[in-house]
């Protein structure tokens, strides 16, 4: 069945890139910045897994963005690949730092731990006059190999590099789930003791989860940066991290591919609601979330598990 | 459910979800009327900044295109809708993150296919949505936000602002105060830890520095935005001497300290500058302490010069939703009549112009509204001026209504920077140029 898995995602992939010849522009640019999102909800699934809700990915997500804006700023450097590196590495590096003391807490006390981390980068950027404050400032059109494209040919580049950049995380952290640091995360959900009496570091575990999940918020963030075009405060704030966690619920944490369907679904429902209820979008969207919670509480990726049972169920 | 088998093939197949999803994401679009045009109107109409700017920015919008649709719109702007057409507006929230109002732009622009977007009132949204305007050369005209920096980072295209710079604000309040209250010896200031605070702060002490050099600065203090507490600020100005405090704190934040500052009696040792009072003067009412320096970030609402377009706005404004024309709705009147005039200036026969023939009759427009005259003066004839005026407000207890006396007014040129000077430098530089 993995096997099935890979080639279904392979075709895929293969579908959503030839999509990027048809459709019309403005869904390529929905969908791109949809699945950069989709690479923070993969690293929070993987911390999921093991149990634990982050409420302030944001912060990794936000350090990505800036440091592709403000490295581009300082060097003029705008090749995509190169400043993509450095926004996932840069978060990462900071997931690794705080990752010491956050690799400590459990439930209610990382989520509030990790939300007030992201809040602190939020105020010191606020602060910050000379980076425009909350208005934030503009990103430099990204290069790739010293190919410039502008405006519908950077558009499908940069959505053909996150869609690679996506396929390559979604397969590694696939592999990750299968090997055995990754599958110890349900016996750490369940219960930590018994996995410490295997022989293996809990928090040693957990702090690698958290590296992992910091370097996609990097890198979501830096392919974000790239496709909006600009950088503020707004994407350290809660309520971003909070749209994140959003997402994963949406999502399901059955497999990698639910990140980026339920980051794609999300956007896509969002703009529906923008468009068809300009004043009360909200509770459209919320509707949907209670809705998923009630009926569907692992998520749109459970829809194939539950149909798969029943379909065997039915067979005589 | 974590089961390998699930792993990857998981939620591909559920993918008809959604394509039914992006599919109704693109229904709405097809719904297309080719003898109206289409404009896309975006303003806050969810959180903070709603009830203060976004709703009254939208209601502007609603009334004056019910009355153009209609032809009664006093002249040069009588003729139907746009040039004979009727136009259709399309509402658009502005909240979300930077990406949410960058995506919605071009759902605008490339699903919905408008001719024009007209909105914004975050200054960061505008920086975001700038560089996309001028790649998707879509005409774009900025209603509230005031940041100089749209049109001094890079020269623009296809972006215009007819609603003037916030500089006006600041470098007004400044003249007001000391045309007013020329003994004054230091002033003391409490913004939004934010860029609107901080710029706002940054023009006035600027201005202040240049107008009156001996005047000194006491206290200049810096809550967190949306703070609603104001205990320890407001007890660390009665500890001032400063005769003057400036704010350009507005709605639930303006609300909160002058409720606060009030039970304490600050405004009786101290004469509040709030440089956007004016949106907040008909839900307050005698909860605004008298002779407060009253701004409305231009000649708009009650500071509007007196005219027969500016009684007839009030009017259609005031039947239809029950309270006067705020600020808000002055900008947005305005930014509509502006493309109006710039698009009929374009059009010829029946065929649309183009985005790059209502550019270049937008270009350097100048016109009368209901805020008195305009003109796409600086920012390379993008970015309109126009003169200010402050006043001092009061509460008539016998109309039982709020009003602003002691109005005075400062032309365009005295307030604004000229053409092809960043308006951080123009006060640095002691203001060069200006004709008061």
């Amino acid at each position: 069945m993995a096997r099935h898995g890979r080639i279904a995602a392979g075709a895929a992939l293969l579908l959503a890139a030839a999509a990027a010849f048809v459709l019309p522009d403005w869904i390529i640019s929905l969908a791109t910045i949809a699945f950069a999102n989709g690479l923070v909800v993969l690293g929070l699934i993987v911390l999921w897994r093991a149990g634990l809700v982050s409420f302030g990915q944001a912060l990794y997500y936000c350090i990505g963005a800036y440091a592709v804006a403000l490295v581009g700023r300082a060097t003029g450097v705008t090749d995509a690949f190169l400043l993509m590196l450095i926004g996932g590495a840069a978060a990462g590096l900071v997931a690794f730092v705080v990752g010491f003391l956050l690799a400590r807490y459990r439930e209610i006390f990382f989520a509030m731990l990790s939300l007030a981390l992201s809040m602190i980068l939020y105020g010191v950027l606020v602060k910050a006059e000379s980076l425009g404050s909350t208005d934030g400032f503009s990103v430099a059109s990204p290069t790739f190999f010293g190919y410039a494209p502008h405006q519908e040919k950077l558009l499908m580049a940069l959505y053909w590099l996150v869609l690679a950049v996506c396929a390559i995380a979604a397969f590694l952290i696939d592999a990750y789930f299968r090997s055995v640091s990754g599958a110890l995360a349900m016996p750490v959900r369940d219960n930590e003791i018994r996995v410490e009496f295997l022989g293996m570091s809990v928090s040693r575990l957990i702090h690698t989860k958290l590296v992992i999940s910091g370097l996609l918020a990097g890198m979501g963030g830096a392919l974000a940066a790239f496709a909006i075009g600009h950088v503020d405060p707004n994407m350290s704030y809660w309520t971003t991290s909070g749209e994140f966690v959003f997402i994963t619920i949406l999502s399901g944490a059955g497999s990698v591919v639910s990140a980026f369907v339920g980051s794609l679904a999300f956007e896509s429902l969002r703009s529906f609601a923008f468009a068809m209820l300009p004043q009360l979008w909200q509770m459209l969207l919320g509707s949907v979330l209670l809705l998923t919670i009630l009926f569907l509480p692992q998520g749109l990726g459970s829809l194939v598990t539950r149909l798969r049972w029943r379909r065997k169920a039915a067979a005589p | 459910m974590f089961n390998r088998e699930s792993s990857l093939a998981g939620a591909l197949k559920s993918s008809w979800l959604l394509a039914a999803l992006l599919g109704a994401a693109i229904f709405p679009a097809q719904a297309q009327n080719a003898s109206t045009i289409k404009l896309g109107i975006v303003s806050f109409l969810t959180g903070p900044a709603a009830a203060p700017f976004g709703i009254p920015g939208r209601n502007g919008a609603e009334v004056l295109i019910d009355a153009m649709n209609a032809g009664k719109v006093p002249a040069p702007f009588n003729k139907i809708g746009f040039g004979g057409t009727t136009v259709e507006a399309k509402y658009i929230d502005e909240t979300g993150s930077a990406a949410n109002v960058v995506t919605e732009f071009r759902n605008l622009v490339q699903r919905d296919q408008v001719e024009a977007v007209v909105g914004y009132i975050s200054s960061g949204n505008c920086l975001a949505v700038t560089p996309v305007a001028e790649e998707l050369k879509a005409i774009t005209v900025f209603y509230d936000c005031g940041t100089p920096r749209i049109f001094e980072e890079k020269p623009r295209a296809y972006v215009f602002r007819v609603s003037p710079l916030s500089t006006i604000d600041n470098v007004g309040a400044a003249r007001y105060l000391l045309a007013k209250k020329p003994d004054v010896t230091s002033y003391s200031g409490i913004n939004q830890n934010y860029a609107w605070g901080q710029d706002s702060w940054r023009d006035f002490t600027g201005a202040m520095q240049v107008l009156a050099p001996k005047v000194t600065i006491d206290k200049s203090l810096f809550p967190k935005l949306f703070a609603g507490e104001y205990g320890a600020e407001i007890s660390t100005l009665l500890t001032s001497s400063s005769p003057v405090l400036h704010t350009s704190f507005y709605d639930g934040d303006l609300e909160a300290f002058l409720y606060q500052e009030q039970a304490r009696a600050l405004d009786k040792r101290m004469t509040i500058i709030a440089t956007t009072g004016e949106a907040a003067i008909w839900r307050l009412r005698d909860k605004m302490p008298d002779g407060t320096i009253i701004g409305a970030r231009g000649p708009f609402g009650p500071l509007a010069p007196d005219s027969e377009f500016n009684r007839w706005f009030q009017k259609i404004y005031t039947d239809r939703y029950g309270t006067p024309p705020t600020y808000p709705a002055y900008q947005m009147v305005m930014s509509l009549l502006g493309l109006k005039l710039a698009y009929e200036k374009a059009r010829k026969g029946d065929t649309k112009p183009t985005s790059d023939e209502i550019a270049a009759s937008f270009k350097g427009i100048e016109f009368e509204g209901p805020a008195g005259v305009v003109k796409l003066a600086i920012g390379d004839g993008h970015q309109g001026i126009m003169g200010t005026a402050y006043g001092i407000y009061r509460f008539n207890k016998a109309k039982n209504e709020p009003e602003i006396v002691d109005i005075m007014r400062f032309p365009a040129e005295c307030v604004n920077p000229p053409a092809g000077v960043t308006a951080d430098d123009w006060i640095k530089d002691g203001m060069k140029g200006a004709k008061c």
